[in-house]
């Protein structure tokens, strides 16, 4: 792509990043900055392009460490975001207990 | 993009996956930012991350399977086994381990196009060595967090004309990487010092900085490593990678912000001062005496009342007594209680930790409030149970000039009619002060672990009938 096409990609991946995470309540932070971190696991492709288009034994090693770290940041990301999310649940999905907000008395 | 433009653009199947996985990326960020959603907004970045793995096989001129396979299969299992074991309460430190990961990722790219050395422009080169900076400090600085917040490394270590240090370190690296990229002088020795000075440069920026501001620094280290994964999705051509870094180098700052004003820190003063674990010499004289009370009589207290707020800390969540808590906020629901859980924003390890180990607990997230909804209510409040929490209830937070913590939002449980305070024994909060609130005439002290008065709380009210 054109150095200038680059450009406008980024800036508009800059404000989207900006723009969605902008209207996220506090009690999803710690969550969303797990997922935030699996999404920057896509950083794989490009160790397995690297490691791919390696050719000295130098470049195979650091392609290797760098394919090893990336899929540890995926799938790491993945479980402990999953995990996390999964346990978030409302008071109306647990059935049993009304009046939370009421208290009568 | 043109497809000429460069021999990554031929495969079509490629380019389209690409594109649907950074769709999907944005679309489940977006999910998750509520949370009736949330949980299948990971769904669908993992989906979109599954895609583009899978496609990045095809790719042309791709070799090294047989070393790639290895890799992936290895770290995966790694990564899954350490990542479905880990506690609640150790998650932060466990994101920035991955994080950091993340970020050697980035930086092995850079090191292994830098090596190899071919002419590809000085954009292009200058992009693999910035990349490759930000990359390296947030590998190596992350670790040095995991380790922090891991109990590894227990003491900060500073020396005078440190900051000195770090920026002759920082300018020295920088000069190694512009002979690369301006292709002065690219042998592989002075990459290799380059990449030294970087990782260098992670570990001394971190070590510094006291485990209270640690969450701030993971979360700056996650937008750089953002950052790193765009800046060589540009070297390699790659829209995924640019798309995806940068949104969450955007997204990271911002959250890092969010953190730090949370916490009345500013980013600068996270990064160069270095509060986070001063043992405090506590300012401001306290007048008044601690009064205990009996379990027995909290237990009458909280039966009988119109409406309680729990404010949690992470005290609690140590002595793993969010369970017995929520059982006994069940038994004051099921009197008629109103019952709701205040969460200050630096309540757990980090922003939105403590809602975490709550949801552990089974407490549904429509009881639980933040500082801004909660803060009105606690005048209407029989009962503030404070657990665990000691800085983020302080008043002299409010009105001591002269206190460290001075300006730093906090809960207002000192309005409530009746504050009782679990806490194990007279010491003062991880910053050292001393607590205003727990000398107040309406405050009463419920000495002992966490977990054990939760039980004799429930006995307590179980026995009112």
């Amino acid at each position: 792509m054109t150095g200038i096409v680059a450009l406008y990609i980024f800036m508009l991946a800059a404000f989207t990043g900006y723009e969605v995470i902008s209207r996220v309540p506090v009690i999803l932070h710690t969550p969303l900055m797990s997922g935030s971190n699996f999404v920057h696991g896509i950083v794989l492709v490009g160790a397995m392009v690297a490691l791919g288009g390696a050719h000295t034994p130098l470049e195979k090693t650091i392609g290797i460490v760098g394919v090893l770290l990336a899929a540890g940041n995926a799938v790491g990301g993945y479980v402990v975001t999953e995990r996390m999310l999964e346990m978030f649940k409302s008071s109306g999905a647990r059935g049993a207990k009304p009046g939370s907000s009421k208290g009568a008395h | 993009m043109p497809a000429d433009a460069a021999p990554l653009g031929a495969n079509t199947l490629i380019q389209a996956s690409y594109f649907v996985t950074a769709a999907l990326f944005i679309l489940g960020l977006k999910r998750m930012s509520s949370p009736v959603t949330a949980r299948s907004g990971i769904w669908w970045a993992g989906a979109g991350m599954l895609v583009a793995t899978l496609v990045t096989f095809t790719f042309p001129g791709m070799s090294n399977y047989e070393l790639i396979i290895p890799a992936i299969v290895v770290g995966s299992l790694l990564a899954w086994w350490s990542g479905k074991r880990v506690a609640m309460t150790n998650m932060p430190q466990m994101i920035a381990l991955y994080n950091g990961m993340g970020g050697g990722a980035a930086a092995a790219i850079a090191a292994v196009e830098l090596y190899r050395g071919e002419s590809q422009g000085y954009a292009i080169s200058i992009l693999a060595v910035v990349g490759g900076i930000i990359g390296a400090v947030s590998f190596s600085g992350s670790a040095i967090a995991f380790g922090k917040l891991q109990g590894l490394i227990t003491r900060s270590i500073r020396f005078k004309g440190q900051q000195i240090f770090n920026l002759v370190l920082l300018l020295v690296a920088l000069i190694a990487g512009a002979l690369v990229a301006l292709h002065l002088n690219a042998a592989p020795a002075v990459v290799s010092a380059f990449f030294a000075l970087a990782l260098l440069l992670g570990v001394t920026m971190t070590l510094p900085i006291g485990g209270a501001d640690m969450p701030v620094v993971i979360s700056l280290y996650n937008a750089l490593t953002g950052l790193a994964v765009a800046f060589e999705g540009f070297v390699l051509n790659n829209a995924a990678m640019i798309i995806a870094g940068t949104v969450v180098g955007s997204a990271g700052t911002l959250l890092t912000q969010l953190m730090a004003r949370a916490m009345n820190r500013s980013l600068g003063n996270v990064l160069f001062s270095g509060f986070g674990d001063t043992g405090g010499a506590p300012t401001g004289e306290v007048t008044g005496s601690l009064k205990p009370i009996e379990a027995s009589d909290v237990g009458v207290m909280m039966a009988f009342a119109q409406k309680v707020i729990v404010v949690p800390g992470y005290g609690m969540a140590v002595a793993q007594a969010q369970h017995k808590i929520w059982e006994l906020c069940q038994l004051l629901i099921d009197r008629g209680v109103t019952v709701k859980f205040a969460i200050h924003p630096v309540a757990g390890r980090m922003p939105g930790h403590m809602n975490v180990l709550l949801a552990e607990a089974g407490v549904p997230y429509d009881l639980i409030s933040d500082l801004d909804e909660i803060n009105s209510e606690f005048e209407t409040a029989d009962v503030a149970l404070i657990i665990g929490a000691n800085d983020v209830v302080n008043p002299v937070a409010r009105n001591d000039k002269s206190s460290p913590i001075y300006g730093m939002p906090i809960l207002n449980a000192d309005k409530a009619r009746n504050v009782i305070v679990i806490k194990r024994g007279k010491g003062a909060g991880f910053s050292g002060i001393e607590n205003a609130l727990f000398y107040l005439d309406n405050t009463r002290m419920l000495y002992g672990d966490a977990q054990k008065a939760g039980a004799e709380l429930i006995q307590a009210i179980k026995a009112v009938g």
